[in-house]
């Protein structure tokens, strides 16, 4: 039997859609009893949301002050004297736990899979390599099993039939002080979660200002959807860095992504290729977005979006 | 004397666009352009600015892998590091024994700052700065977009998914680095007959007291599946009517 420990990821009040996306995966290791282990200042509430969760056998929680924000150098050797006795400790790969979890395999003296967006059996894992172009199946040889899932790749479990039991747990690991939280700023845009939005409308280069940025704006609202970005748009400083998608931004698999001029160098394709329809628009009818684009049109974008807008409020409708 | 240590990788172009070997084993890098990771080209110009700032002494840039890595240290050099080590081996470069080689480099260069790119972008495994940062039981910044160092603290702005966190860490510290924390500068030819004179020692895993313990083994490599070409709309009007037909409106 494989014993999966899961990290949480949350943000004080909800355990973020990454969490359940995770577990969907801890779910696919052949013969899996999940523990799911929750870090925080305030841990019981967000324990008992995980509780609920389709597929977690039990809810570890570890309450500390100085768990408000998560940092990686506290979190990692108390994880490490928790994973005494698990298979596999997972946690989702964003950047809470892409920061966090090979430092957590470097203590428990092993390598990490990273980014595992199929499991194939106990030990064996498919993952992207080369910016996505390149798909590596690779082999653990030596357990414990030490991973961050790729979070596009998985569907979220839902809430299920039982309640898992929760415990409370006091590592003795003690906290390093060296690390230290200041501050965050966090962009509260009234739209939905980027990475587990369904539809995005993502702007890029070709629309030539921070202005002409927000107008995608209104097309996302009328579409409920989420604001995203290219490279080259955050790099000119058209959108916050949060809005980037890509390999080196945000990984996202929406039903629906409407790419507004941009070219789709490869590196932003490869944040998309999971999405079910990707629309593009622009003005560029050689630009490499059209090879992968389930519909194209080209034309000008100051024209077609507020045409655009106009027949989607006119659908919703 | 206060010293960075910069580690960069040797990676296949990021211009290339890589192929998949036939028989499954790996990306073909024969005759295939190799260059400076971009993430660790970001390391080099932000530990060469930290140097012109007068917060720093000497930079080090450091690399592991087989001979013909020593161009991208040359090419390090020239941007203005002033010497390089290079830890020779051919074995596979697991992300925990990278991070064991750099450990041992460390207690030997005891720099107040390591700095690195946050992932290479060959196997895309994100894991070496934090596994250093790990054994040395240092703390860690990963995905910096901006690093004010002080005397005995750096204070680092991080990319994460909500947007920005700045944290404070003591030294010594490793940062690693995302894309916006600077733009790096270009090698000037005159400085590339410099670099030729600058010191550049070799050593091997075996002098650093580390042997590879393989974790992982990668069973094959395949191209990812293709998309479908999609279809060409005329107007907004299609569009919209094209996304009706697909239940998208």
């Amino acid at each position: 039997m494989s014993k999966v420990l899961l990290l949480a990821e949350h943000d004080g009040r909800a355990v973020s859609p990454a969490t359940a996306r995770t577990l969907r995966c801890a779910a696919a290791i052949p013969d899996a009893e999940i523990s799911v282990v929750v870090f925080a200042a305030e841990a019981r509430a967000l324990a008992e949301q995980i509780a609920t969760l389709e597929g977690v056998a039990r809810v570890l929680l570890v309450n500390d002050a100085a768990h408000a924000q998560p940092l990686a150098a506290l979190i990692a050797p108390q994880l490490v004297e928790l994973a005494a006795g698990y298979t596999h400790v997972l946690a989702p790969a964003t950047t809470f736990g892409r920061d966090l979890l090979p430092r957590v395999a470097a203590l428990l003296g092993t390598s990490q899979v990273s980014d595992v967006m199929a499991v194939e059996t106990a030990m064996r894992f498919r993952r992207p390599i080369y910016a996505g172009n390149a798909i590596a199946t690779v082999e653990v040889t030596a357990l414990p099993v030490v991973a961050t899932v790729r979070i596009a790749s998985f569907q979220a479990v839902g809430v299920g039939q039982a309640h898992a039991p929760i415990e409370v747990v006091r590592p003795a690991a003690p906290l390093p002080t060296h690390t230290r939280f200041v501050s965050q700023s966090v962009a509260t845009s009234g739209r939905p979660d980027l990475q587990s939005a369904r539809r995005v409308v993502s702007g890029g280069r070709g629309l030539g200002s921070a202005e002409n940025f927000r107008r995608i704006e209104a097309l996302a609202a009328a579409l409920g959807a989420a604001v995203g970005a290219s490279r080259a748009a955050v790099d000119s400083g058209f959108a916050p860095n949060e809005l980037q998608v890509g390999q080196t931004g945000k990984i996202i698999a929406p039903d629906l992504y409407i790419a507004i001029g941009i070219s789709g160098a490869i590196q932003h394709l490869t944040g998309i290729k999971d999405a079910r329809t990707i629309v593009a628009i622009n003005k560029d009818p050689e630009a490499p977005i059209f090879e992968v684009a389930d519909i194209g049109l080209v034309g000008d974008l100051f024209a077609i979006l507020p045409e655009l807008e106009q027949h989607v409020a006119a659908a919703a409708r | 004397m206060r010293r960075i240590l910069v580690a960069i990788k040797r990676v296949v172009d990021y211009n290339v666009r890589i192929r998949v070997k036939a028989d499954g084993s790996g990306i073909a890098t024969d005759g295939v352009k190799q260059s400076i990771n971009p993430f660790d080209e970001i390391a080099i110009e932000e530990a060469l600015r930290v140097r012109e700032r007068k917060q720093a002494d000497e930079v080090v840039v450091a690399t592991i892998g087989p001979a013909d890595c020593q161009p991208q240290l040359r090419t390090a050099l020239a941007l203005g590091a002033d010497r390089a080590v290079h830890i020779v081996t051919s074995e596979t470069l697991e992300p925990l024994y990278v991070a064991q080689l750099l450990h041992k480099l460390v207690e030997r260069e005891a720099p107040a700052l390591v700095v690195l790119g946050k992932q290479a972008i060959d196997e895309d495994n994100g894991q070496t700065g934090q596994m250093l940062a790990a054994l040395w039981q240092r703390p860690q910044a990963t995905y910096s977009s901006k690093l004010e160092l002080g005397d005995t603290a750096a204070r680092v702005t991080r990319e994460v998914d909500a947007g920005l966190e700045v944290i404070e860490v003591d030294l010594p510290a490793v940062v690693t680095t995302d894309l916006r924390l600077n733009q790096p500068r270009y090698v000037k030819l005159p400085d590339i007959l410099k670099a030729k004179s600058k010191p550049l020692a070799t050593l091997t895993p075996a002098e650093l007291g580390v042997a590879l313990v393989p974790r992982l083994r990668v069973v094959q490599v395949e191209p990812p599946p293709q998309r479908q070409k999609g279809v060409m709309v005329k107007s907004t009007a299609e569009l919209v009517a094209a996304l009706r037909d697909k239940g998208l409106l």
